[in-house]
């Protein structure tokens, strides 16, 4: 595979001159073509389903219902097209309310574009992308979960609600400004094993059922 | 008996009257209240002039009717009120029976007074009720409400009965309610209406207050920081310190929790992150998991991380450093990290001195520790750690 054909990318954001901005920062990055772009939330579900994309970068905040809302109208209509939201919005509930709409990943709009290409690459290519914040957000709403033992059989429901020890490794580092690569060192550990530590903190993300997630949004809600 | 109340003079008091502390309308008591008088002295003053032909009972009437209530009055009727309607009921029919007035075609007119200043009291009530928001007397407001209403018809009709009049009455009665109806459903749409545009015009009044505040925080920020912005077009280290600047107050109106609780050590470590990227231009990255209220010890470890982050901004070179701090019950780590040009720490360099002394030996000093870690070309990360109680 010397030169696979280039991940197709969708814009979907409300403001024109962000959109021009992504679209000019990923034209110089390889691998990448940005395909479409949509403004609205029913244009979006609709190009998502008309042109089946490799990766939608998504807004969170957008009118009618913003990022969420064109998850869950897209639905199983795009069964191989993955999302990453894209946000200038620090609101963990918005961020995390996406993640659980179905994004494998958060990053913010002031990312750099080399940052921003590898994520895309790193979402088409099924991994989770997790920004310093999101960590950040996720460690703070299972922070007041005990920690699973590392050496616990494969979870059970229970476990979705908490993360292990090394789960927690891994998302403190992301915190502290490390990236994938830097963790692995960092951990003695690849950088197969770090994308799966976040795959799997991203699925408990998605899946758990709300428990410590539906205390910790409560105890911290945005006035 | 009673002691006055000590109470605090704001200038151009309104006179009102007491929600709480009342007997009757709490008339007295506001007045006492407004003059700075025990209720008591008052009471008896109204009790006097009553006697003066009436003069106190139609000067109490005309109070509760024109002066406003208190707002805020929390606590609903107490035995003292129902003493206080007794005595004052009591004291009309002695009143009565003294005069010779006591006689049948009376009663139905007392009845009808009881209905009416049942109904009065009600107005009162809804007003109380409405200020403590409860729905608790709605209930109860309705059946006084029937009750009243069912006292002044009675009492009415069992006047007209008791003249002889109630025949004439009725038909006069009835011809009312027939141009009373016809009112009705003329003018009906147009209360309805009424009411609707009162309503309506109530929200627009709320949005655009609302409106009207997010406009001057806009215009007090956002448009002055862009005309700065302008000014400063040549200049792209200022462009970029001006717009990361705007960014974290707008951030910070937009989404910081109103409880102040929550702006304790977190909160410290985000106004030390803005200070040093407002000095020297360069981007902090700011995640905190957890917060508990500062301590000496903690303000010092936030000096320490300001003193980390400043040295990170001044001599590493790199565009955004890191800051991440996580609370734990036993403990409070800090993390600094930048992916600069790195140094040496076993030969920190004389311009190093900071590092060593606000932050090392600060952090020692409060029972805490850093530890740095740099190499040449991998960038700095300091630690910062203490325990917690």
């Amino acid at each position: 595979m010397a030169d696979p054909a280039p991940l197709r990318v969708v814009l979907v954001d409300d403001h024109r001159l962000f959109r021009a901005g992504v679209r000019t920062e990923l034209a110089g990055e390889a691998g990448l073509q940005v395909v479409d772009e949509a403004e609205t939330v029913p244009e979006a579900v609709a190009l998502i389903i008309a042109t089946q994309p490799d990766v939608v970068l998504l807004d969170v905040h957008m009118p009618d219902g913003g990022g969420r809302a064109v998850l869950a109208g897209v639905g199983e209509a795009a069964p191989r097209t993955r999302f990453l939201a894209l946000s200038v919005s620090d609101a963990a509930e918005d961020v995390i309310g996406v993640i659980r709409g179905g994004a494998r990943g958060y990053v913010t709009k002031s990312i750099a574009a080399g940052e921003l290409a590898d994520a895309v690459r790193r979402v088409a290519g099924g991994d989770a992308v997790f920004s310093p914040r999101l960590a950040g957000f996720v460690l703070d709403a299972f922070a007041t979960s005990t920690p699973v033992p590392d050496d616990a059989p494969p979870a059970d429901h229970a476990d979705l609600d908490r993360l292990t020890a090394r789960e927690r490794d891994v998302l403190r580092l992301i915190a502290r400004g490390y990236t994938y690569k830097e963790v692995a060192s960092e951990l003695f550990i690849s950088d197969r094993t770090v994308e799966t530590h976040v795959s799997s903190v991203l699925r408990k993300l998605q899946l758990s059922n709300r428990r410590e997630l539906s205390r910790w949004a409560a105890d911290r809600r945005f006035g | 008996m009673t002691t006055a109340v000590p109470v605090e003079r704001a200038p151009h008091r309104r006179l009102v009257r007491a929600a709480d502390g009342r007997a009757l309308g709490g008339v007295a008591a506001g007045i006492a209240d407004h003059l700075g008088l025990s209720p008591v002295l008052v009471r008896c003053a109204f009790v006097l002039l009553s006697l003066a032909g009436g003069a106190g009972i139609a000067m109490y009437g005309a109070l509760w009717a024109l002066v406003p209530q208190a707002a805020g009055g929390a606590r609903p009727e107490g035995r003292a009120q129902i003493v206080a309607l007794g005595a004052v009921g009591l004291g009309a029919l002695l009143l009565l029976a003294a005069a010779g007035l006591l006689s049948p075609r009376v009663l139905p007119l007392m009845a009808a007074t009881a209905g009416v200043a049942l109904l009065w009291h009600q107005a009162d009530q809804a007003q109380r009720s409405r200020w403590r928001a409860s729905a608790s007397g709605r209930r109860g407001g309705l059946l006084s409400v029937a009750v009243g209403l069912g006292l002044l018809v009675l009492g009415l009709t069992g006047f007209l009965a008791s003249i002889g009049e109630l025949g004439r009455a009725r038909e006069g009665l009835l011809s009312t309610a027939v141009v009373v109806a016809g009112l009705a459903v003329l003018t009906g749409p147009w209360w309805l209406r009424t009411a609707h545009d009162l309503r309506a015009e109530r929200r627009e009044r709320i949005r655009s207050q609302e409106r009207a505040e997010v406009a001057a925080h806009v215009h007090d920020s956002v448009l002055q920081t862009l005309a700065l912005i302008r000014k400063a077009a040549e200049d792209p280290r200022e462009v970029v310190r001006l717009a990361r600047t705007q960014e974290r107050e707008l951030r910070g109106w937009l989404y910081t929790p109103t409880t102040p609780e929550q702006a304790a050590f977190a909160g410290a470590l985000e106004q030390v992150a803005a200070e040093v990227e407002e000095a020297h231009g360069t981007t902090v990255e700011v995640v905190v998991v957890g917060d508990c209220p500062t301590s000496p010890t903690l303000l010092a470890v936030v000096a320490a991380a300001r003193e980390a982050l400043v040295n990170a901004a001044k001599h590493s070179g790199a565009a955004t450093v890191s800051l991440y701090a996580e609370v734990t019950d036993d403990r409070v780590e800090v993390f600094v990290r930048d992916r600069g040009r790195g140094f040496d720490p076993a030969g920190v360099p004389a311009d190093r001195f900071g590092l060593t002394q606000s932050v090392v030996g600060r952090m020692e000093r409060h029972g805490g520790r850093a530890i740095v870690r740099s190499s040449a070309g991998q960038g700095t990360e300091i630690r910062l750690e203490v325990g917690r109680g």
